[in-house]
């Protein structure tokens, strides 16, 4: 047997297990960012819709800076401003700032767009009945408008489970990254490029599809 | 926190590469846009009127597209058909990515705008002699535009944010530039910084050009 | 003079034309009445080739619509059809509605085709809306816009489906008053109505359908005054 310590070495089962903890890594960032983001947007989203012009001069830029800037940039710029201020985050932590503040960025427009989707007169007949101001936000216009953009937040969160990839450039080893030192050590790149394909093409494409019946069915 | 001293100097110095790198991005995404109408509105045709191959052909494209990682599909245009022998120029594949993503995407706009269109206005445009070619061209076509012009305008934003990408794959648009000029001069945070201004505008014109269109093209 | 024998239409299973004999001739105006669902629609469809035919023939001025080689849009041109809903093209204001089909089809000039369109519009009342969008006409002026779209192409006969059932009813009255004017002025035409009072009034006969059959054909007076079908009897007895 040759003793000389081989650099490049064919795909070996332990691979998928790297895979797989890097998969986890992906829809981790993705879940905790999707959370909080989607939370964030919502509360966005209201006072864009009440704050009326105070927010379409203040809140409303600042949203639609993060949605016209890469967000490639926006991870580099904010993991190099971090450490300027004093503080010393890890790109795991950047990671989950920057694409938590992105998604509430996105989400922000569609909870927006879910309010204005209940009609005023069902919102005055709420009120008519005594409904108070959050009773009727409770019960009458968050199942309403949740229904009229559950759809389209669906779209946002598949959209930042694929962005999360982007992590990488910080070094955080999510499942593209992992597929990207896999394919420099094993030179495979068709077989493990498939593998990541394949995980991603796996949790979005049922979700979507799943969103799409749901719409369709909705707007009859 | 104040211990750092921001340098623009060096970065208003290259600023001028660095705009003629945002006209390289703008570039590059209008191509991909090209590609993306041509091809899109194939896969879309196909898909609203074949079975088959061809059918399941065109629908592998629009999901991949839509529900793999833009950089995934970079990566394979990149390092995955070296599988295959075929190696491609940094330029060419942030083109070939970019075009395959937005056909993906802009198949489904053109498909539901196809279908936004009622077959009673073919019925009608045949009823009075045209063709099947003159009733499409004249009839279904320039509606169609109307109702994804907006969904294409955003894709076009898309186009320019993806070609950020190019920066992960050693195309020196204007990511790759930036990083480039970031790495050598060690002033991270002001380049980005910049570029982030620069992309910020890129997207504004680019709005605010098809808003002007948009009141051109359609009056009614 | 469009001379109808033994029609049959099927959707599929459904037979929806049971055999249908019609002779229809150059200055007429018919009525065609019945139940929806009674194939009255779907024999306009087929005077002028919309929909295929599984047998019989359709035959307008010697010509026989569904045979091989037949120049179906040539023959359109002879054919106006007016639809239930409008379908007023809305990227197109009402004057290039109208003049888009003359300049495209019959291959006239840009400035003859407004000219034709203008004065169409101005015959059916809309000589004040003609640089207007379809989003900002009503839907009566919808769907007299319509029937100057079709006319504009000098047709020899008219085709109504349901012009005015999908109308406000306020709005169903100036659009049967343009398609007496037109009556009035000779125009040959088979419409396909729920109005009883204009086909009473302004048809030469009246037809009714029931179930795919033309159960009885006649002079208004005798359709309504004296009908011989149990079923006609019985669909005027719910229709007034």
């Amino acid at each position: 047997m040759s003793d000389t310590v081989s650099f490049f070495s064919g795909f070996a089962p332990r691979d998928l297990l790297f895979l797989g903890e890097a998969a986890l890594r992906t829809m981790w960032i993705s879940a905790l960012s999707i959370t909080m983001g989607s939370l964030l947007g919502a509360v966005f989203g209201w006072m864009l819709y009440e704050g009326k012009w105070v927010a379409t001069l203040t809140l409303a830029p600042v949203l639609d800076v993060f949605r016209s800037v890469p967000l490639i940039i926006q991870l580099v710029l904010f993991y190099n401003f971090a450490p300027i201020v004093g503080l010393n985050l890890d790109p795991f932590a950047s990671g989950v700032v920057i694409l938590t503040i992105y998604t509430a960025a996105l989400v922000a427009n569609v909870a927006r767009g879910g309010i204005e989707a209940v009609e005023p007169p069902m919102r005055r007949a709420a009120r008519s009945l005594g409904m108070s101001y959050w009773q009727d936000m409770r019960h009458v216009v968050l199942p309403i408008g949740l229904r009229a953009v559950f759809p389209a937040w669906v779209g946002v969160a598949l959209g930042v489970m694929k962005d999360s990839a982007l992590v990488s450039v910080l070094g955080y080893v999510e499942l593209l990254k992992a597929s990207q030192i896999l394919i420099t050590r094993t030179q495979e790149p068709f077989l493990i490029l498939t593998i990541a394909g394949a995980f991603y093409f796996a949790l979005s494409y049922p979700i979507s599809r799943y969103a799409a019946k749901l719409e369709q069915r909705w707007a009859q | 926190m104040f211990d750092y001293n921001f340098h623009w100097r060096p970065v208003m110095k290259s600023l001028p590469d660095l705009i003629e790198a945002g006209f390289l991005t703008l570039q590059v995404a209008a191509l991909a846009m090209l590609f993306g109408i041509v091809i899109g509105l194939g896969l879309a045709l196909i898909r609203l009127h074949l079975r088959g191959p061809l059918y399941w052909f065109a629908t592998a494209w629009v999901e991949l597209a839509r529900n793999t990682p833009a950089l995934f599909q970079l990566f394979f245009f990149g390092f995955g058909l070296g599988a295959f022998g075929l190696h491609l120029m940094p330029y060419s594949i942030v083109l070939a990515g970019l075009s395959f993503n937005c056909a993906g995407y802009l198949a489904e706009n053109f498909r539901g705008g196809f279908q936004a269109i009622p077959d009673t206005q073919i019925r009608a445009a045949r009823s009075l002699g045209m063709s099947a070619v003159q009733a499409y061209v004249r009839i279904v076509i320039p509606q169609v535009l109307r109702v994804v012009y907006h969904p294409m305008t955003n894709q076009m934003v898309w186009a320019v944010l993806m070609s950020s990408l190019g920066m992960l794959v050693g195309f020196r648009e204007l990511s790759g530039e930036t990083q480039f000029f970031a790495s050598r001069t060690f002033r991270i945070f002001e380049y980005f910084a910049v570029t982030a201004v620069i992309y910020y505008v890129i997207v504004k014109v680019i709005l605010g050009a098809s808003r002007l269109l948009a009141t051109r093209l359609f009056r009614y | 003079m469009i001379e109808i024998r033994d029609l049959h239409k099927y959707f599929g299973a459904l037979h929806v034309l049971k055999g249908i004999d019609l002779d229809v001739e150059k200055g007429e105006v018919l009525s065609v009445i019945g139940a929806s669902g009674s194939g009255k629609s779907t024999l306009l469809y087929t005077i002028n080739g919309l929909e295929p035919v599984q047998q019989g023939r359709v035959v307008v001025d010697g010509v026989d619509v569904h045979a091989k080689g037949t120049d179906l849009n040539k023959l359109r041109q002879r054919l106006g059809m007016v639809f239930q809903q409008w379908n007023s093209f809305p990227h197109l204001t009402a004057l290039e509605n109208v003049a888009l089909a003359p300049k495209i089809v019959k291959g006239k000039s840009k400035a003859e085709a407004r000219e034709i369109a203008a004065a169409q519009l101005k015959h059916v009342g809309l000589g004040d809306k003609l640089n207007v969008y379809p989003s900002a006409l009503s839907g009566g002026q919808q769907q007299r816009l319509a029937i100057a779209r079709a006319l504009a192409m000098e047709p020899e006969y008219m085709l109504f489906d349901e012009a005015t059932s999908a109308l406000d009813p306020e709005l169903v009255g100036e659009v049967l008053e343009t398609m007496r004017m037109l009556a009035e002025e000779g125009m040959t035409m088979i419409c396909v109505t729920h109005e009883m009072g204009f086909a009473r009034d302004v048809s030469d006969r009246v037809a009714f359908f029931h179930q795919g059959v033309m159960e009885e054909i006649g002079p208004p007076s005798q359709i309504f005054g004296d009908p011989q079908s149990e079923h006609t009897q019985k669909f005027l007895a719910n229709a007034r």
